[in-house]
């Protein structure tokens, strides 16, 4: 089985080509939005760090914005900075260009405000597109797939269909070579004794071990029950009622391969196979740190309909709850109420799903691509905002 | 067939409700490979849970064959298995502040 993507020169393949206007700072924002808007086959990336924070946030935030840069389904970058932020902006420069592709950027400050800029901005992001539309897609084996699993606004219906169906898929892409990423360590807690077992070694889950311990102490510290920030008021009325309970469903995502290494939150792995990274459960932050690392295709799944995606990797939004499936068929994606009917088997659903999986990287546009529901990201932060 | 409802594992103590559940209904369930039923003493709502046998207060709560919180009440077969009886372990700063 084959998918058809955009070979680029560091060795990545893109299941899309778009050219990215990234903010590298709150204060970009409104800059980078419009530049993106006014241009055909440009997205914005937008946040709101990069400025007073610690170092351990600031040094994320270049590092973070690189890896999203270098991207494989990104064809160019354009910069857009205020010009007194405490992100490194040449540094973030220099280290997307390592992937051989062009990146400018636009400095608020120095070009003489936004107007200027956008104008400015706009003419740039014209050409990266004229440059990038010239680019056709070719087939490229399901190894060079890099699948970032997510799952949000969970039900009960997640971990008894959409979950095991998205593991199913996860195992598929590892068999054929490819890598799959495993985030949202919240909602390892309570079932990481489970995840431990499928550790390639011993050194290997203890890592795991201590990223949940991490994890769990943070929210520990804070002197409350993480009951409705975790699970969420919305999981609550869906019917799961502790983190444990959530998070042995939720950890079905990750199929029954053995993960191969664990990492800190954005950063691209090195091995092949599923993989566990650092991250919050929650959209904005996890889409994010997935991009950063790599990923070019997203399986999302959900219960009661989180409706984002992310700026420039096609995110597919997956529900066993067949009311969702109905109720939001704008954001939704792919349906898996027939395991919850019991008219298909989890095997069979999750054979369905690589099929649409290879369609998406293909290029078949998913909902929040369609819709744009993909503005409010943001990069996970673990300092004060000082 | 629409399943009624499903308890995963045959160790698991609740079940979750796949459709609305009436009161006072006598309702067949998968339970792992066997099949069980039970009498609802309120009405479930679709994807919530109910205790598929007598649950006594500070009992583990067993879903998916694993311990997912513990009972804060006695929770009697056919009612709600919620936020209102079941009380995570995991996460508690709340118990660390009291110092228990």
């Amino acid at each position: 089985m084959e998918f058809l993507g955009y070979e680029r020169e560091d060795g990545g393949v893109g299941t899309r080509n778009y050219v990215g206007v990234l903010s590298t700072v709150i204060c970009g924002n409104e800059v980078a939005e419009k530049i993106a808007s006014q241009v055909k086959g440009a997205t914005a990336f937008l946040h709101h760090q990069g400025c007073c924070q610690t170092p351990i946030d600031i040094n994320r935030v270049n590092d973070v914005l690189i890896g999203l840069g270098k991207n494989p389904n990104l064809a160019a970058v354009l910069l857009v900075s205020l010009g007194c932020e405490s992100t490194n902006i040449q540094m973030v420069a220099d280290g997307i260009a390592e992937s051989g592709k062009r990146v400018e950027t636009i400095v608020i400050q120095e070009e003489g405000g936004a107007a200027r800029s956008v104008a400015q901005g706009i003419l740039l992001a014209q050409s990266m597109v004229t440059d990038a539309s010239e680019q056709k897609r070719a087939p490229f084996p399901l190894s060079e797939l890099v699948l970032g699993l997510k799952c949000g606004s969970s039900d009960t219906t997640s971990g008894l269909s959409s979950n095991p169906v998205v593991g199913i898929l996860s195992d598929l892409i590892v068999e054929a070579g490819g890598t799959s990423i495993l985030g949202e360590v919240t909602e390892f807690i309570g079932a990481e004794h489970l995840l431990a077992k499928h550790a390639k070694d011993e050194e290997t889950a203890g890592k795991m071990l201590e990223l949940v311990a991490r994890m769990e102490n943070r929210a520990i510290q804070m002197g409350f029950d993480i009951r409705g920030g975790q699970p969420t008021g919305g999981n609550i009325k869906g019917g799961l009622t502790t983190i444990e309970e959530k998070s042995l469903g939720a950890i079905a995502k990750a199929g029954n391969a053995p993960f191969q290494a664990v990492y800190e939150y954005g950063v691209k792995p090195d091995v092949k196979g599923l993989v566990v990274m650092d991250s919050p459960g929650r959209e904005p932050e996890i889409l994010t740190g997935l991009s950063a690392a790599g990923a070019n295709v997203i399986a999302f799944t959900t219960g009661r309909g989180a409706p984002q995606g992310f700026p420039f990797v096609p995110v597919i939004k997956l529900t066993g709850n067949e009311k969702t499936w109905k109720n939001l068929i704008d954001h939704m994606d792919f349906s898996v109420s027939s395991v919850m009917e019991g008219t298909e088997t989890l095997e069979e659903a999750g054979n369905r799903l690589l099929s649409e999986l290879v369609d998406v990287a293909s290029g078949k546009l998913t909902k929040a691509e369609i819709s744009g529901y993909t503005s409010s990201m943001d990069i996970y932060m673990v300092g004060p905002v000082i | 067939m629409k399943q009624n409802a499903i308890m995963i594992k045959v160790q698991d103590n609740v079940a979750t409700a796949l459709r609305d559940l009436d009161a006072g209904q006598t309702y067949q369930f998968v339970a792992g490979k066997e099949t069980r039923s039970v009498t609802m003493k309120e009405a479930i709502a679709y994807g919530h849970k109910f205790a598929a046998v007598d649950i006594p207060k500070g009992t583990d709560i067993i879903k998916y064959g694993e311990i997912m919180g513990r009972s804060t009440a006695h929770i009697p077969q056919g009612t709600h298995a919620h936020v209102q009886n079941i009380e995570s372990l995991r996460g508690r700063g709340d118990l660390e502040k009291k110092g228990v």
